[in-house]
């Protein structure tokens, strides 16, 4: 019997946030990240009889988003290889290379940092994935999308005292859980 | 009637407070009496210790999620596809 079950109508609650920071870090576009993380649920869908189990459904999802973002770069890459237009330098040695070469990247970051940051999403998010559902959404809203207490007391219906009730359930929550090797 | 300023209050509201704060949604009054609840509470101390931990740990970790309207949106989006891949 294989270790891990597939359960499609759970992907979205269970691992949609996940693929989306996961695929943020790398494209830098939140639109462009939605769509890559829809593809990579219905490329999964379509390919639901090759999931052999033996990993997390999670770890199969990646390992299908990995590729679709690769593919994004190639057709971005392929795209912009048409357009752009080699230029010139005064000096020989770097004639002909590309003027984006030359520009610092601001968002370069040191692979020590990239790696911290990205253990600590996980655990984050492993944490947010044993919080009741109301409480995550709550505490999503409210201290990653950095939704205003009114905004998010209108959608989900609920008063201002309330969210505050819910707001401390979950802190309090995500520090136990994060206790033990964050803090 | 006097308008007396409260300046000892209960954990509960102490905790309150500490989570507007970690948000700035809390006032200058409502820090400073926090302030002095932390001098006396322990628990309290412990607690805001933690809060502000988190509170850095998430900022740190530059996390991203999705809007939930767009989460529902993808959700109807999988459920027609998957339908229409059972028929």
């Amino acid at each position: 019997m294989p270790k891990h079950q597939i359960h499609p109508d759970k992907w979205i609650d269970l691992y949609a946030d996940y693929l989306f920071n996961y695929t943020i870090t790398r494209v830098s576009d939140r639109e462009i990240a939605q769509d890559l993380v829809q593809d990579t649920f219905l490329a999964g869908l379509k390919s639901m009889k090759n999931f052999k189990g033996e990993a997390s459904e999670r770890t199969w999802l990646i390992s299908i988003l990995k590729r679709k973002i690769i593919d994004h770069y190639r057709k971005i890459n392929s795209n912009k290889g048409k357009a752009e237009v080699r230029i010139q330098y005064n000096d020989s040695e770097s004639e002909g290379d590309w003027l984006e070469e030359r520009v610092a990247d601001p968002f370069d970051k040191t692979a020590e940092d990239s790696m911290q940051n990205s253990e600590l999403g996980d655990a984050i998010h492993d944490c947010l994935s044993k919080l009741p559902k109301k409480q995550a959404n709550v505490f999503k809203m409210k201290t990653i999308l950095n939704y205003e207490t009114e905004v998010i007391c209108n959608e989900l219906n609920i008063t201002a005292s309330n969210l505050w009730v819910i707001i401390h359930r979950a802190r309090t929550a995500m520090a136990d859980c994060l206790k033990e090797n964050w803090f | 009637m006097s308008r007396k300023i409260k300046i000892f209050m209960p954990c509960n509201e102490a905790n309150n407070i500490c989570n507007k704060a970690q948000y700035k949604e809390a006032s200058l009054l409502e820090k400073l009496k926090l302030n002095l609840h932390l001098i006396y509470c322990k628990a309290c101390r412990g607690y805001s210790l933690n809060n502000s931990k988190l509170t850095k740990r998430i900022e740190d970790s530059k996390l991203e999620c999705l809007d939930p309207k767009c989460k529902e949106d993808m959700k109807k989006d999988l459920e027609k596809a998957l339908k229409e891949q059972l028929h």
